[in-house]
């Protein structure tokens, strides 16, 4: 197979004294729509934020199309980013601008085209994700499902290489789930983009993606197609693709027997 | 007991120090966007109508009830010597030299600087800030430039508003009400107010003031923790912080230009 696209090797992250990654390492090929998966707080969001250059890994590298992400100047990374969509789990969309003035901006910012072009570009993408008609509205007034559509949008106006997608599925309703997912599917598939899904939605991300990275602890714990991981024998793995509550994962946070705290007495509170 | 209290006070000194100078890093890093908000117009245009014209009501109406304040007190004191015609000097070199700068700075920081620090720190929590920075554009160049830009022009102006309305609320005290003698107020007033010693300086003292607030504002709502409490206590700061900054700055500027 050709160089992958993005290349992550011996990635360790630690947040204080916390270590979020311990040797992480990932291969995404071009055209691929892989996803990352992990119960809450294995960092999958951290992991995103070092893909796109804003955290500095402590050690290790993360290479998208043969450049060191975080070995490039200001403007190199800047001149990368321009290639990389990334949809936020909020939208992230700027809430004094309207939705037509959203999708416009990266265009608007990075180009020198005439305003009719824009106006016509902006109406492709939204048509595409079926919000033409919402264009006069502004941010405030969309739903939380809508404004991910916007997002993604905004995200494809320049037509990018790569798009990251941070928790894409979470918080929706099951129609916009539905419409959610055959997006990210249609547009990976139309602009044959390489996209990273970042989730923990199983049952969406396994019927979208072509190769799953499950992390745990720091380190990549499996990696392979949906078909595959659910036949692992691994019971951390079964106990993440089936979403038993107890398993390898316990229920309860570690720490001092029931019990004991029972006896313990009362609670030191701030509302005495 | 007195161990913790040495380790305390050196966290809060090293704490301190690390704000310092990423608060100067910061500000290194908006003016080699300045340049480009000249350039980029209608941004700056945007961000002088919020900063700016939004603070005139607040500017206006304090600036003129002030002057009248300025102008019964001083009536009252100065008639006791016969000295009454010399209020409009009084007056206009209060304003002119020390309330209009630091008055305006203060109302500034608390109209202005508050809602720039909570808007700059919503932006950051609703991941707007990363957005902008993903899209590849700087949001030091596209959003805090520009409102960095638009707070160094506007204070000076906002000052000289404050002070120019205060001595009309003077006027209208001194002269309607009080019945001193328009000609003698104003000549009296015009004959011993210097221009460089005094109007100069004074704008000098607002242009600082102007830099100060505004730069504190910006860098608060950067620099915050992107929650509800976060951005509250940033908006705090920022106030509290202008404020002492301002009285501050003031001492030390008024014994620069008129201790020698």
């Amino acid at each position: 197979m050709n160089e992958p696209l993005i290349k992550i090797r011996d990635l360790h992250f630690a947040r204080g004294d916390r270590a979020i990654f311990k040797g992480v390492n990932i291969d995404i090929h071009r055209g691929e729509v892989v996803a990352i998966m992990g119960p809450s707080g294995t960092g999958k969001t951290t992991l995103m934020r070092l893909i796109g250059g804003q955290l500095k890994p402590d050690r290790g590298t993360v290479e998208i199309d043969g450049q060191n992400v975080h070995a490039l100047s200001h403007d190199d990374l800047y001149a990368l980013r321009k290639r990389m969509g990334m949809l936020f789990q909020s939208g992230a969309l700027l809430t004094d601008l309207s939705v037509f003035d959203n999708v416009a901006f990266p265009l608007r910012e990075h180009t020198d085209l005439p305003e009719r072009m824009i106006h016509d570009l902006v109406l492709m993408k939204l048509q595409a994700v079926g919000l033409r008609n919402a264009r006069r509205m502004m941010p405030a007034e969309l739903s939380g499902g809508m404004a991910r559509r916007v997002a993604l949008a905004r995200a494809i106006a320049l037509d990018p290489m790569m798009i990251i997608y941070d928790e894409p599925f979470a918080g929706q309703d099951p129609i916009s789930m539905g419409t959610v997912v055959d997006l990210v599917h249609d547009v990976s598939d139309a602009m044959g983009l390489t996209s990273i899904v970042v989730s923990h939605d199983i049952k969406e991300a396994a019927e979208i993606s072509d190769t799953i990275f499950l992390l745990s602890g720091g380190k990549v714990i499996e990696s392979g197609s949906p078909i595959k991981l659910k036949r692992s024998t691994s019971p951390w793995v079964q106990q993440f693709m089936q979403g038993l509550p107890d398993g390898p994962v316990p229920f309860h946070y570690p720490g001092t027997p029931f019990a004991e705290d029972l006896l313990s007495g009362s609670e030191a509170s701030d509302y005495d | 007991m007195i161990e913790s209290v040495l380790r305390g006070l050196g966290r809060w000194g090293l704490d301190l120090l690390w704000r310092l100078g990423r608060g100067h890093l910061f500000l290194w890093e908006i003016l080699k966007g300045v340049p480009e908000t000249f350039i980029r117009f209608p941004l700056l245009i945007k961000q002088l109508y919020s900063v700016g014209v939004l603070s005139l009501m607040i500017i206006a109406v304090s600036g003129l009830f002030v002057g009248m304040v300025l102008a019964l007190q001083g009536y009252y004191t100065l008639v006791d010597f016969g000295a009454e015609d010399s209020l409009g000097v009084l007056v206009a070199l209060s304003l002119v030299r020390e309330l209009g700068p630091v008055v305006a700075g203060l109302l500034f920081a608390g109209r202005a600087g508050s809602a720039l620090t909570a808007e700059i720190g919503l932006m950051k929590s609703t991941e707007q800030l990363s957005g902008m920075e993903m899209m590849a554009v700087d949001p030091m160049r596209r959003v805090i430039a520009p409102r960095f830009v638009a707070g160094v022009i506007s204070l000076p102006l906002l000052a000289a508003i404050f002070s120019a309305l205060g001595i009309i609320g003077a006027y209208l005290v001194g002269h309607v009400q009080l019945g001193i003698d328009a000609g003698i107020f104003w000549s009296q007033m015009q004959m011993k107010t210097d221009w460089s010693a005094d109007v100069v300086n004074g704008i000098i003292k607002s242009v600082v003031f102007g830099v100060v607030v505004t730069w504190i504002a910006v860098f608060e709502g950067y620099d915050c923790v992107p929650t509800s409490e976060g951005v509250g206590r940033a908006t705090t700061r920022t106030v509290v912080h202008s404020a002492f900054a301002i009285l501050g700055l003031d001492f030390v500027l008024t014994a620069l230009m008129f201790g020698g």
